[in-house]
């Protein structure tokens, strides 16, 4: 690359992270998911009413100002419903990629680590594993297993492990061939101690900018799920059963579809546009499309 | 000297940047006559290449920009500021320009034939049959062999000498008056980079071009070039004829470039003979670009920019201390 | 261009084995006993062996392995448990209902993706950009149910522009193209919102490569480069999302047809669930699984059309 060329792309990097830190799509999307988090957490305390409690005589209702976002079919309210649905979303997801980050890291390291055949079997594996959309690998796991919230949770982390896998195998493979490790097998430490000491520390960073970046596939997988019915069993109030029950009644009760909706949709953007600075920020290595 | 196709004065780019525009080309001065060849030297971000993009008015925006005050005449018609159309007639039909890099060059999606005939298609206005044989001639004048069955090869199907071939004959396309060359020969292997340099050469002589030859290699200067421009950070510091300028450099950089070469066929990339690299648009002194680097440097140099002095009969100097 | 063609389906092959075992894990060894799962903890035991042996999981796995990859190869998918016909009967009865959804939809993607990709691109870090930018965003984090149901609520029901449920089978040509506007629209407003993306970034690179400066300096106009060199080498990359995408279209069609209550693949996968036709899921599993491995394959040979370089390899 000549001067010019370097001066160029110099200027040009710079625009760009000046973009990062400027961006409002992302802090938007940051306050946005910060709201919904403490809305979640806060669930039994701000939500007006019991979300199971069923009263027949008032189903049905459009929002008032006593039920804000109207009632069910069952008399239920609403809000109160998506409030403490929220943390059934939030839950399912962060536990599914907790689950497929720890098992997709044990996979990567294991595969960079022993090489060779294993290696490429592995990865080959994974690669089939990811040509498969998320919402039809969770069908049909969910739908082996029967529904319900472990199943959940197991079904979506197994559609998210091959890209933890990826970047966990990557560093490994480069650490294993440094000096720092020869000299800890020679001072007689075990592999696995060597693992956990020096190899993991290392992988830490991507892992995490992975993880923020699935967590909006995972939440979204979720939804779709149970929208289709393979979800957490009801009455629990999840958005994607929700927009289901609300979708029985869509022509005389069309809010009921709306909040759900428009609660999902928040959501995912939200953590889309974190997602997306991150990934414009750090590495684009991490895309995902 | 004859009247001059090609008439740069005052030439300036400049580049966006946190702290405003910042000049990566300063105040150039270039007259380039029909039949001649005029080597543009210099280490890499010296700005040689920029210049010539500026010709074509080709510098990359929009955090690139040809600054005010620049002028480019080509036989007459002020180039800086004109309209992209009136560019367009201009580019690859009356100036043409060949890269360094033969690899990515050329479009890998577009058979090598395709290529040359486009050129032919926009400026010469021949239909779609008549700019195909004009292609295959070209590729004959080019000594592209088996020229029938490659005009329908793409790029990856050919050697690098044999793009750079390719290369110069969409250049030629037009019969160009001036050709930019800018380090044509730099990425190809030794015999193949005196084959295209002889091409270069016999073209120039039967069409009478205006070679403006941009590169590193000091022996390829001492084959091929009348005259020499010396650049460095962005402006030039020493030009004349190349006997004059081999046989008795008075820049010390120039120096530096020839002096510390016993043997001229070497790359200047190669070798660094001077310590240090060239300094960053934002990164000059108030005093010579070169002070930092320089042996003979004293302390005038560090506070007052030198003017670029006639030394003798087409022989321009830009230095306080010259040898 | 046919060697080519080969190679490439001859490499699908250990591809395709893989992920017919995986199916074979997932829908006979995950599961445990599926006569259990299919009847419920209530069936007597007598019901249980029936079932077992009616599903042939009564056997030992390695054979039942070897009845369902030669069931493969001979093209049997077995028999739906609850209509008893044969599950490609039931799959080509509603195929081109999703194959005209999906086509519907890619056309879509494109006609809108290319040329809005290309318009941010060339406005770099400008308005536009930035508008395409933001909408594509929001374009991706839809669930298709959710825009599925948006859509619904504004343009069939509130506005009554197009029918709430919709029929394939349904009159002529328009009122056809009527009932197939809003599912492939869903669909589509998705896949441009990927196309776009892809082709904005393909676009940014392709506009810094070397040959796009040799086309400039040969004297062509900026809107030819874009159009003639530019756009064919950075539909490249965008031919590999289409075919990537697929397999989540797939997924999305499931859900843009429960919602639209229009039949096709998602809706029969969704009556096998409900009913728990556990032979049709797995058979839908199979023909799932072969589509994704093809489409793969589609796409590299896509590749191979755009990029006379990848033939030669």
């Amino acid at each position: 690359m000549t001067a010019e060329a370097v001066a160029i792309e110099t200027v040009r990097r710079r625009r760009s992270a000046f973009r990062f830190a400027a961006a409002p799509l992302t802090w938007i999307g940051a306050a946005l998911i910060a709201l919904i988090i403490v809305a979640a957490l806060l669930a039994p305390w701000i939500a007006p009413y019991d979300p199971l409690e069923q009263s027949i005589a008032d189903r049905l209702m459009p929002p008032s100002a006593e039920h804000l976002l109207g009632t069910d079919s069952f008399g239920r309210d609403v809000l109160s419903r998506l409030i403490h649905a929220a943390r059934i979303s939030l839950a399912v997801g962060v536990l599914s990629i907790a689950l497929a980050m720890v098992a997709g890291c044990a996979i990567g390291i294991t595969a960079g680590w022993i090489g060779g055949w294993f290696d490429s079997l592995v990865m080959g594996a994974l690669d089939v594993l990811m040509s498969f959309p998320s919402l039809l690998l969770g069908l049909m796991v969910v739908a082996m297993l029967g529904p319900s919230l472990e199943h959940l949770v197991l079904a979506i982390a197994i559609t998210e492990l091959a890209p933890f896998a990826r970047v966990a195998r990557a560093p490994t493979l480069a650490l294993k061939e440094r000096d720092f490790i020869e000299a800890g097998r020679a001072l007689g430490l075990s592999e696995l101690r060597i693992i956990v000491v020096h190899v993991v520390p290392n992988l830490l960073g991507d892992v995490v900018v992975v993880a923020s970046l699935w967590l909006a596939t995972a939440i979204r997988t979720e939804a779709s799920l149970s929208f289709i019915g393979l979800g957490v069993k009801p009455p629990t109030p999840t958005w994607g059963g929700m927009l289901r029950e609300g979708f029985e009644t869509i022509l005389d009760a069309p809010w009921l579809s709306v909040a759900p909706s428009l609660a999902i949709l928040a959501t995912v953007l939200a953590l889309n546009m974190i997602g997306d600075g991150l990934r414009d920020a750090v590495d684009p290595r991490l895309r995902r499309d | 000297m004859t009247e001059p196709v090609l008439a740069i004065r005052n030439l300036a780019v400049e580049f966006r940047s946190r702290d405003g525009w910042l000049p990566a080309v300063r105040g150039i001065d270039l007259d380039l006559a029909p039949n001649e060849t005029l080597a543009l030297v210099g280490e890499s971000g010296s700005g040689k290449s920029l210049t010539a993009l500026a010709i074509m008015g080709l510098v990359p925006g929009p955090a690139g920009r040809i600054a005010a005050g620049s002028s480019i005449r080509f036989e007459g018609e002020e180039l800086v500021g004109a309209s992209e159309k009136a560019l367009d007639a201009v580019r690859g039909n009356r100036i043409a320009m060949i890269f360094q890099e033969p690899m990515t060059a050329l479009n890998p999606t577009m058979t090598v034939g395709a290529q040359i005939a486009e050129a032919i298609r926009v400026h010469r206005g021949l239909g779609r049959d008549a700019a195909w044989r004009e292609s295959e001639r070209l590729l004959d004048l080019v000594k592209v062999p088996s020229r029938r069955r490659r005009m329908h090869d793409y790029p990856h199907q050919f050697s690098g000498g044999m793009r750079q071939r390719v290369m110069i004959a969409i250049a030629l396309a037009c019969r160009p008056r001036v050709l930019l060359a800018d380090e044509p020969t730099t990425a190809l292997d030794v015999t193949i980079q005196a084959q295209v340099l002889g091409l270069l050469e016999d073209l120039k002589r039967e069409h009478g071009l205006a070679v403006l030859f941009i590169t590193h290699n000091l022996g390829v200067v001492a084959l091929i070039a009348d005259r020499v421009a010396v650049m460095y950070a962005g402006e030039i510091v020493e030009s004349g004829r190349v006997e004059a300028i081999f046989a008795a450099p008075k820049h010390p950089y120039t120096l530096g470039l020839l002096g510390s070469t016993l043997r001229i066929d070497r790359d200047i990339e190669a070798l660094q003979p001077i310590p240090g690299s060239v300094p960053a648009p934002g990164a000059l002194g108030r005093g010579c670009a070169f002070a930092p680097r320089c042996p003979r440097a004293v302390s005038r140099c560090e506070t007052e920019p030198p003017p670029l002095e006639a030394v003798a009969p087409g022989r321009l100097v830009r230095c306080w201390m010259p040898a | 261009m046919l060697g080519f063609l080969l190679r490439r389906i001859a490499l699908a092959i250990p591809t395709l084995l893989a992920v017919m075992t995986a199916v074979f894990v997932l829908a006979r060894v995950v599961p445990g006993d599926p006569a259990q799962v299919i009847l419920g903890d209530q069936a007597t035991a007598e019901a249980l062996a029936a079932l077992r042996q009616r599903l042939g999981v009564d056997r030992p796995l390695p054979a039942q392995y070897v009845d369902f990859l030669s069931g493969i190869l001979r093209g049997d998918l077995g028999t739906s448990m609850v209509t008893g016909k044969s599950v490609w009967a039931e799959v080509l009865a509603v195929l081109p209902y999703t194959i005209e959804l999906t086509l519907a939809a890619i056309l879509l993607g494109i006609l809108f993706g290319v040329p809005l990709g290309v318009l941010a691109a060339t406005r770099h870090n400008r308005l536009p950009d930035a508008l395409t930018r933001v909408l594509s965003l929001a374009g991706l984090s839809f669930p298709a149910f959710v825009s599925a149901v948006l859509l619904l609520l504004v343009f069939a029901i509130e506005l009554r522009w197009f029918p709430v449920i919709s029929n394939p089978r349904s009159g002529d040509l328009l009122e056809r193209l009527q009932h197939l506007a809003l599912p492939a629209l869903n669909l589509g407003l998705i896949m441009t919102a990927y196309i776009t993306r892809v082709t904005r970034s393909s676009v940014l690179g392709v506009l810094g490569e070397d040959y796009i400066r040799t086309a400039r300096a040969k004297g062509i106009g900026r809107r030819a480069v874009l159009w003639r060199h530019a756009l064919r080498n950075a539909l490249i990359p965008v031919a590999t999302v289409i075919g990537l995408y697929l397999g989540t279209m797939i997924g999305n069609s499931v859900l843009t047809e429960i919602v639209f209550n229009r039949p096709g693949l998602g809706k029969l996968i969704l009556g096998a669930l409900n009913q728990r036709d556990y032979t049709l899921l797995q058979g839908l599993m199979v023909i799932f699984a072969g589509f994704i491995v093809l489409a793969n394959v589609a796409t590299d040979l896509a590749y191979g059309l755009i990029d006379p370089r990848v033939r030669a390899r």
